[in-house]
């Protein structure tokens, strides 16, 4: 119960649980397993490009080559995954690689040059979207060995394979976060850059790190993307940098930096899967889907500074 | 002296509460014309609070404010600003990338046919300061002026504004003695003109050189308003602190024979020329001298916070390579810094945190910080140094500012230093905090600690140091033995 405790923004969590259960009234298919299963592996791209763009945002930073590093992963990945060339592990390793590579440099740029990381990342955002069209001449890549299949659509003692992942990651960046002692730099170097590096924290490795880590979890999502829809899309993940932010941001980390929580985010992400999903059940069309996800993205933002009002 | 007639102000029983705790509790308070009034008490006394109920910022939960024998309505920022009652804050509120004159006129913007008349806003601020004898451009983006100068600048937008009644909060905790001078000769003159101020400080000398009145509050209660010319000093401090305070500077540790730091031929151009100086252990080392006379520089670069062009310093008797604060805290030198928000803890993060953040490596296995190691070692130290919180899970943010340097100071020493640095260690927090620090200063020398003390406050730095460096535009000037030092005699330097 650590996690909920260090949840800070209550507020967003009491929110989703009145929406899943007005919901859940509305709508009695909400509820049950199966439609579950189908939101939760419908997040889980968002959710482990979320989770790493946490650690971006709480250093005080961003992230929006995610997208991109997604396409770039999922085309190396799905190069080396045709039947009978290399062992799984080959391509997932490609793709992780090609997730750190970018999310590394992104951090190298920023440390060295002192330019905004807004910037930096808007220029690796499309040489990423490049890099993806070079390497797949533009075409996707498809026919994939089945084992590579597996992991976007097999399931391990009936739970889904993403799922699994989803939760292991989630743990991981939780403990990452909360534990240890790059976490706690992590958020000393968000809540004031200059009392960190006046501290002895070597604020340029820290901001390494948290690029890199987005990186490579965008990597991830990267071969997890390729894996399910079977083939590696060069166009593939454009705009999704924005829907990690947004989670993000719904789920109470600030922008400015210094706060924000794993947790938070993964609520962030599941509400946004669960109004998207309620608004299918309901035959919303998808038009106002994105009015209503818009809607809620500024509410969450003005409920917290409401919230931090009130308790300063 | 006066007459009721020129009674500007009037605070009748105010009181505030928060979350049931009363931070003001029937408040009495009134203002003449043309007086200088100041307010003191220690920090958690309620000036703050209550400074910002009379600015508007707060709204009381009883009581009446009267200006000018009439009550004020409504109590907002805008209807008070309108009255004439200017707040000059202690943070200085202003936009960096705007002028000078830009600034002045920010919400009064003089406009010709739609458009700012920006040759207008020049003239006329330049008219202002110059009518206030300050020689500053008002074509100067405000990014550029010392933080002496911005306060200035504040200072002329309240006059401008025809303030009747300026609170000053902490003006002159970030000026230079000769800054001060211009200070309090522009406050003499608004005096002249029948301004009223309130002047919150900590420093006696300036409330004893300055004030015509003054108010003491302590606990959030009224205590005593009194002329300055029946109150002396030690009756004040009574008055604040509610009890008889023993002498402020307790007798110096000897220094050991041990050298710690040596310094030899330090050189930063334009900063600091030819430096040479040793600290022992079980010393106090102060450096004097005016504002940019190089004090900071000189620390900064000590602790790798800033490079410097050339010369050596030797940490006991080992010459140092340090490249940033990372290696100087290996080493065993520690820094407070005079800019305590900037540089010395993290808002967000708890008392635990931030006192462990500079050791952390101590209180962890592999990666994985040891938070029941931690908690421990921290509270210890939060013990020993008297750090009030409401727990060490209290955020840094919402401490008052004298616990919020001792959690610096508590953050340094977690790392074990052989050397301290202390940069301006008393600046803003109240009277019982400081003593509080220099009792501590006292306790680390005697256990063996060299500490480096820098201050702007004279009788501080002749109070505590064993041997006091002057310093004047980034030159050395001496080193003065305490037995050799007064007043005079490092102005004498600091000056030249």
């Amino acid at each position: 119960m650590q996690y909920i405790k260090n949840l800070r923004q209550y507020g967003i969590f009491i929110v989703f649980s009145i929406i899943c259960l007005i919901i859940s009234f509305i709508s009695p298919q909400f509820l049950t397993v199966s439609n579950w299963t189908i939101i939760i592996t419908q997040v889980s791209i968002n959710a482990l490009l979320a989770f790493g763009v946490t650690f971006v945002i709480i250093t005080g930073g961003i992230d929006l080559s995610l997208g991109s590093i997604v396409a770039v992963a999922g085309v190396s990945a799905a190069m080396l995954a045709h039947p009978d060339s290399y062992p799984v592990i080959v391509p997932v390793f490609a793709g992780l690689f090609a997730g750190l590579l970018i999310g590394a440099f992104n951090g190298f740029i920023i440390t060295k040059s002192k330019i905004a990381p807004f910037i930096v990342t808007l220029g690796t955002m499309t040489i990423g979207r490049g890099l993806a069209l070079i390497l797949s001449n533009g075409r996707p890549v498809s026919n994939l060995s089945d084992s590579f299949v597996f992991i976007g659509s097999g399931k391990i003692m009936g739970i889904p394979v993403l799922i699994v992942i989803l939760i292991l990651m989630f743990i991981l960046c939780s403990v990452i976060l909360n534990k240890t002692i790059l976490g706690r730099y992590i958020y000393a170097v968000g809540g004031n850059e200059q009392a960190a590096r006046a501290s002895g924290i070597n604020v340029s490795q820290v901001k390494m790190a948290v690029y890199s880590i987005s990186g490579l979890l965008a990597g991830l999502a990267g071969i997890l993307l390729t894996s399910r829809i079977t083939t590696g899309q060069p166009n593939a993940g454009a705009g999704f940098e924005l829907d990690a932010i947004a989670a993000v941001v719904i789920g109470g980390t600030s922008t400015t930096g210094g706060k924000g929580s794993i947790a938070g985010t993964l609520i962030g992400v599941l509400l946004i899967g669960v109004i998207n999903n309620s608004l299918d059940l309901l035959n919303v069309t998808s038009y106002y889907q994105q009015v209503v996800m818009g809607i809620i993205i500024i509410g969450a933002v003005v409920l917290d500074s409401l919230n931090q009002k009130s308790n300063s | 002296m006066h007459s009721a007639a020129e009674q500007i102000l009037r605070v009748n029983s105010l009181s505030k509460s928060f979350f049931g705790v009363k931070a003001l509790d029937n408040i009495q308070f009134d203002l003449k014309k043309g007086e200088v009034h100041a307010l003191m008490g220690e920090n958690g006394a309620g000036k703050s609070t209550f400074m910002k109920i009379l600015s508007g910022l707060l709204k009381a939960d009883s009581g009446t404010i009267s200006f000018n024998s009439e009550q004020i309505e409504k109590l907002d920022v805008h209807s008070i600003m309108q009255k004439g009652i200017s707040m000059i804050h202690q943070e200085i509120l202003m936009v960096p990338e705007l002028t000078v004159a830009q600034n002045i006129f920010l919400g009064r913007e003089i406009n010709r046919a739609y458009l700012l008349d920006e040759q207008a806003i020049n003239q006329k601020a330049e008219d202002l300061l110059k009518s206030m004898g300050l020689d500053i451009k008002v074509r100067k983006k405000a990014k550029h002026l010392s933080i002496a100068g911005l306060q200035l600048i504040e200072m002329a937008k309240a006059v401008s504004n025809n303030a009747r009644v300026i609170i000053m909060d902490e003006p002159s905790s970030a000026l230079s003695e000769k800054e001060v001078e211009i200070l309090f000769k522009i406050i003499k003159d608004l005096k002249s003109k029948g301004v009223a101020i309130i002047y919150i400080s900590h420093k006696m000398e300036e409330i004893y050189q300055i004030a015509d009145r003054i108010t003491v509050l302590r606990d959030g209660k009224f205590i005593a308003t009194k002329n300055t010319a029946d109150l002396d000093k030690s009756n004040l401090i009574s008055l604040m602190v509610g009890r008889e305070l023993e002498e402020l500077f307790s007798s110096n540790s000897m220094a050991q024979p041990e050298v710690i730091l040596k310094v030899k031929n330090l050189n930063k151009k334009g900063k600091f020329f030819d430096i040479n100086f040793d600290v022992h252990a079980g010393e106090v080392f102060g450096i004097a001298g005016l504002m940019g006379a190089g004090r900071t520089e000189i620390a900064r670069a000590i602790y790798g916070l800033d490079s410097f062009d050339s010369g050596e310093i030797m940490l006991r008797g080992k010459k140092l390579e340090i490249r940033s604060p990372k290696d100087a805290i290996r080493e065993g030198i520690g820094y407070v810094s005079e800019d305590r928000k900037a540089l010395g803890f993290i808002p967000e993060l708890s008392v635990r945190q931030n006192i462990s953040l500079s050791s952390i490596l101590n209180y962890s296995k592999a990666w994985f910080i040891d938070e029941k190691k931690e908690e421990k070692a921290s509270s210890k130290i939060a013990q020993q140094l008297n750090i009030k919180a409401s727990g060490l899970n209290q955020k840094v943010k919402h401490l008052s500012g004298g616990n919020q340097q001792k959690v610096v100071l508590a953050r340094v020493l977690m790392a074990s230093p052989f050397l301290i640095i202390l940069d301006e260690p008393t600046r803003g927090i109240d009277i019982g905090a400081k003593h509080e620090i220099y009792k501590l200063i006292r306790q680390l020398t005697e256990s063996g600690l060299a500490v480096i003390m820098i201050s702007s406050e004279l009788s501080e730095i002749l109070g505590m140091s064993n041997r006091i460096l002057v310093l004047s535009k980034g030159k050395q000037k001496t080193i003065l033995t305490q037995k050799e030092a007064s007043q005079e005699k490092i102005m004498q330097y600091a000056v030249h």
